[in-house]
């Protein structure tokens, strides 16, 4: 059984109303909302007392129908003033003297319809089925079904915009960390748990703490694959809050997460195995509380010609390698982080001596000098002379000049 | 027959028609190996351990660095996930990438010249599985540094790298892990060669230090 309400200019009022009696609503256009209201009857009796609750609840003048089917709960909605219950069987006699105007056909078939002298529903589910189909098709096939309220359909209920958020208010301040993460457990499991009843995962936790002096701590968390592990989930939260704790004792949480679509990623056989995305994120959280989100990544060059120039991305297991063959093995340069400053005697305008705080010796060979300069347009442009040398202690340097400030530094050692 | 043998086949013979198995010693199957990229030393050693652990240790400019880069070059090309625990942060991510690592695939961490967060980190990686190739560079650090790691230490990570089937690398000054390393592999500076005006590379002893057999490794500034 279906119910509809129509009231033009009033949808709020309406949606409000049927959300009250069914989670099941179709809002059919602005003006008609239907709702369906299977298994009500135990609790506001029969389809009259239940259409009689539904004025009373509505509270503003709408016109009420209850059917079997949906288009002709809609069609008697939009006919009849008042409150129209169809009992199953009599829809045709109910709806036969409604205009045909309510049908929505289309313009064509309502001229046809018209000089033909049919006006109203009663008319038309008069016509025999086989004259219809023939001179007017599946659409006035439909119509006269419509007509005679025989029409089936589904409701296509209203989709409420997913959100994954849940808040918990706290009886008494927590201060330790501790006792937080067992509520904190306790909110991602909910949320994980409505998750995968919709098949979904997240790729972005938001916490909010509010705090006793009135402040939130924020905490966001992007994740670098949709992820649905509740374990996961609070150990990354833990190390984030180790790491950035909040400055007071927290009164209240509220949690998010980000619905998205699960991963699917169809495994190679040829291919080895790579770190399972959840433990790779807890291990680098780790690692990045250890030493420093700036000191773990992938390296990645930058588009410049200054030496040693590079940026850290975060690191992620998606990117695959390009099938390329491996170059023979090359020297490789140990590079000196800070640069060293280095004293160095000159003789000959070549390097003769080197001392720094890490070597010294003298200069058995020198090869260079090696110019090297540019980006003068920014404020730190390089301009400097390289050389490579090996010292008495057997050991391979590169050592070079700043031609701007006539400093010498030790850039590294080959290896 | 000795006593023993003679027992042994009365044994056998009286269960042979119970039990379908031959009383012979369970042989540990050979470990597999991966290519190192040179030629000379893959012929020495036949590679490194594709799990366990592989120590490489020697003086200041005696190729420790190139052979680790090779090494990454090779786990990358066969699209392995590879990190690289930077004990005192000396790795040069430019040079690498010209000798074929491909550098996405490398998570590089920098420990600040801090050996216990070196070995913490190393023992996150191997633990967290999924890793080709994980390598550790204690070459920089001080030596005492290094040797106060207890081979306690040594043993768990290889142990757990065995476990999570990854190669562990670790380069050092002197060799720390003993008897924990599955191979161990010194190297040494023997000559540097100069072409002219150009530094050109030097070539390197690299000795295998369970089998005491040597060969020699060019290593160039531009390879041919």
């Amino acid at each position: 059984m279906y119910a509809c309400l129509y009231a033009p200019g009033n949808l709020a009022v309406l949606l409000e109303c049927a959300q009250y009696f069914s989670p099941h609503i179709e809002q059919t256009t602005a003006d008609t909302v239907v709702l369906r209201i299977d298994g009500l009857g135990p609790l506001f009796g029969s389809p009259d007392q239940l259409a009689t609750a539904i004025a009373n609840r509505i509270g503003i003048p709408a016109n009420i129908a209850i059917a079997t089917e949906p288009d002709t709960a809609i069609h008697a909605a939009r006919g009849i003033n008042g409150v129209t219950v169809i009992p199953p069987g009599s829809e045709a006699k109910v709806l036969a003297t409604l205009p045909l105007s309510l049908l929505g056909s289309t313009p064509e078939t309502a001229q046809i319809l018209d000089a033909w002298g049919i006006h109203t529903f009663g008319q038309l589910a008069a016509l025999p089925p086989l004259g219809i189909a023939a001179r007017l098709g599946e659409e006035g096939t439909y119509l006269r079904e419509l007509a005679r309220g025989e029409s089936s359909r589904q409701l296509r209920p209203i989709e409420e915009p997913l959100q994954f958020e849940d808040t918990l208010e706290l009886d008494y301040p927590v201060d330790l960390l501790e006792p937080l993460a067992f509520l904190l457990a306790r909110l991602i499991n909910d949320l994980c748990q409505r998750l995968s009843s919709r098949a979904l995962a997240a790729n972005e936790i938001r916490l909010c703490l509010f705090l006793e002096d009135r402040t939130q701590h924020e905490a966001i968390l992007k994740l670098p694959v949709p992820m649905r592990d509740p374990p996961a989930f609070l150990k990354l939260l833990q190390l984030e809050l180790d790491a950035r704790p909040p400055q007071s004792p927290v009164v209240k949480i509220r949690m998010a997460l980000e619905p998205v679509k699960p991963r699917t990623q169809q495994q190679n056989i040829f291919l080895p195995s790579a770190p399972e995305p959840e433990r790779l994120e807890i291990t680098l959280a780790r690692l990045m509380n250890l030493l420093g989100a700036e000191n773990v990544g992938s390296p990645r060059l930058r588009d410049t010609h200054r030496p040693d120039s590079f940026q850290i991305d975060r690191f992620s297991t998606l990117k695959k390698s390009p099938d390329q063959s491996v170059p023979p093995p090359r020297l490789i340069l140990r590079r000196y982080r800070p640069l060293k400053h280095a004293q160095v005697i000159l003789s000959n305008q070549h390097p003769v001596q080197v001392s720094s705080q890490r070597i010294h010796g003298k200069v058995l060979t020198s090869v260079g000098p090696w110019r090297t300069s540019g980006e003068w347009w920014m404020p730190e442009p390089w301009d400097r002379d390289e050389w490579d040398i090996a010292l008495t202690d057997g050991a391979l340097y590169r050592i070079h000049e700043d031609r701007r400030t006539g400093r010498w530094f030790l850039e590294g050692n080959y290896d | 027959m000795t006593a023993a043998a003679a027992l042994r086949e009365h044994v056998r013979s009286a269960l042979i028609h119970r039990f379908d198995v031959d009383f012979t010693l369970h042989q540990k199957p050979a470990a597999e190996m991966v290519s190192t990229g040179f030629d000379a030393l893959d012929s020495l050693t036949g590679g490194i351990p594709r799990t366990g652990m592989t120590e490489i240790y020697g003086p200041p400019s005696s190729g420790r660095m190139s052979l680790l880069v090779s090494l990454l070059a090779q786990a990358t090309s066969r699209q392995e996930c590879c990190a690289l625990i930077d004990a005192s942060g000396a790795f040069d991510p430019a040079g690498a990438e010209s000798a074929g690592v491909h550098l996405p695939n490398l998570l590089w961490v920098r420990c600040g010249g801090n050996a216990e967060h070196a070995l913490k980190a190393a023992d996150l990686l191997i633990q967290a599985g999924g890793f080709g190739l994980i390598a550790m560079d204690l070459a920089d650090l001080d030596l005492r540094d290094a040797q106060r790691i207890s081979l306690a230490s040594w043993f768990r990570l290889r142990h757990a790298a065995e476990k999570m089937r990854s190669s562990f690398v670790v380069i050092g000054r002197e060799v720390n892990a003993k008897s924990c390393s599955n191979l161990q592999i010194a190297l040494h500076p023997r000559q540097t060669h100069w072409t002219g005006k150009l530094f050109d590379g030097f070539t390197a002893q690299a000795q295998s230090a369970k089998t005491s057999r040597s060969t020699d490794v060019r290593l160039s500034v531009r390879p041919r």
